[in-house]
């Protein structure tokens, strides 16, 4: 049997934002962690302006480096039809944010682990009025130089390549910046599962 | 002197002639749209100009595992946009159903369908769509569902009007619905739109046209199936969604 076509892709437009954002979006991390941690980042279009329009998705393994994931992102409220917030208990694994108007995003989450031989990271999965076909790309974390030395991508790329892959800590506020640049000067590399 | 629809349509001839020749020439079917595509003005800023860069996945790369989804979170009416408010929308009720699947042709089971659109007259529930068309107080236009066991989803809602945007003078989109899934890997994600059989926009649109493969740009449009259609109530259209990108079992099965 011949395989079936793959289903075009097309922009998400600028209208999703009554559809996909939903309440606790960011908060991959279960309420109360104190090891949590703050990622957060602008996303700049080629001209350098702020992207108040995209629509950010991470996806990640949890602490221990467990790829399964666990339901209950977007936990709705069968009463209102609302949303409940994420259980407080489960580690999901997933974030969708919408950038704000200054084209900010930002998630609170656990710090992923990884298997030897790899950094850890989390996968970015970026979506924008404009944009006919999401882009994925990852944050890297600065600490983990040693892992990034072996890491397959990180490994591959050129310096200035590679940096645009390994988020800023932000000592003051222990939170990490990953800005997204989707054209020109410092753009952020993007990748090819095919 | 604004861009015309006469200049947008040169532009998608130009362009859907150069990817002819280059299939003439042996070049691989393109299934996406370019992310380079100037006919559709807002990518010119957002596209990528270095290359993607390749990646060797394996069965334990993270992207190829995905985010799950349950039955804490969809409602049980989420699939039936004409049942979210008081009233009735106004419009053209209709059934969209078809089948979730994968690259390989296997039904991607027990995943998220989002879906979102326009009301009847073409106007979105969004403060930043000022088109002067009327809201429906009882249509928001946002449905979701898991898929069945053989991948099939169905939503309930109305045929969504076309409406003007600002791409070029007298630009107007046909109608679609959009359309986000997941499968079992998140490789795999795709955020899409349908559209509806012989609308007389489609030549006009950018967007549409960004796909320049003829067949490509077939797999968009759903087809009227009057068994989907109930008597006295509802017109059906049947869409199936074929995801792109390796999987964990994809990548397992490809190495045996």
């Amino acid at each position: 049997m011949s395989s079936p076509q793959p289903t075009p892709s097309h922009t998400v437009g600028p209208f999703y934002g009554y559809a996909l954002p939903f309440p606790g979006g960011g908060d991959i991390a279960p309420a109360g962690r104190t090891d949590a941690v703050t990622v957060h980042g602008h996303v700049h279009d080629g001209a350098g302006e702020p992207i108040p329009d995209a629509l950010i998705e991470l996806w990640q393994a949890d602490t221990e480096g467990d790829l399964s994931g666990a339901p209950g992102s977007m936990r709705r409220d069968p009463v209102t039809g609302g949303y409940l917030g994420r259980n407080g208990v489960d580690f999901t694994g997933f974030a969708r944010v919408p950038t704000d108007a200054d084209g900010h995003w930002t998630v609170r989450t656990l710090l992923p682990a990884a298997r030897p031989g790899h950094a850890p990271y989390i996968s970015v999965c970026v979506f924008a009025r404009g944009l006919l076909h999401h882009l994925f790309t990852r944050v890297y974390f600065p600490e983990d130089t040693e892992a990034h030395a072996i890491d397959p991508l990180l490994a591959s790329l050129d310096a200035v390549r590679r940096e645009t892959l390994v988020a800023t800590a932000e000592r003051a506020t222990g939170s990490y910046r990953f800005d997204i640049r989707l054209q020109g000067e410092k753009e952020t590399v993007f990748l090819d599962f095919h | 002197m604004p861009l015309s629809q006469h200049d947008i349509d040169r532009e998608v001839a130009e362009l859907r002639d150069a990817y002819e020749k280059s299939r003439a020439t042996g070049a691989p079917a393109a299934h996406h749209p370019s992310r380079d595509y100037a006919p559709y003005r807002s990518s010119v800023l957002r596209h990528p100009k270095q290359p993607l860069v390749p990646v060797q996945a394996d069965p334990e790369t993270v992207e190829l595992h995905t985010p799950v989804f349950g039955s804490t979170d969809v409602t049980d009416i989420d699939h039936d946009l004409t049942r979210q408010h008081h009233g009735e929308p106004l419009g053209e009720r209709i059934t969209v159903s078809g089948r979730l699947l994968d690259s390989a042709g296997r039904p991607v089971r027990g995943q998220l369908i989002e879906l979102w659109q326009a009301n009847a007259a073409g106007r979105y529930a969004h403060l930043r769509d000022q088109h002067p068309a009327p809201l429906d107080p009882n249509f928001t236009g946002v449905g979701r569902a898991l898929t069945g066991d053989d991948g099939s989803y169905t939503f309930t809602t109305i045929k969504p009007g076309a409406y003007p945007w600002r791409n070029h003078e007298n630009a107007w989109r046909p109608a679609h619905i959009h359309f986000s899934l997941f499968g079992s890997a998140f490789t795999q994600r795709l955020v899409t739109q349908m559209y509806f059989p012989n609308d007389p926009l489609f030549a006009y649109d950018p967007i549409l046209q960004s796909v320049t493969d003829e067949s490509a740009r077939q797999a968009l449009v759903a087809a009227y199936d009057h068994d989907l259609s109930r008597s006295e109530w509802s017109l059906g259209y049947r869409w199936d969604i074929v995801l792109d990108g390796p999987s964990a079992t994809w990548i397992e099965e490809g190495r045996r």
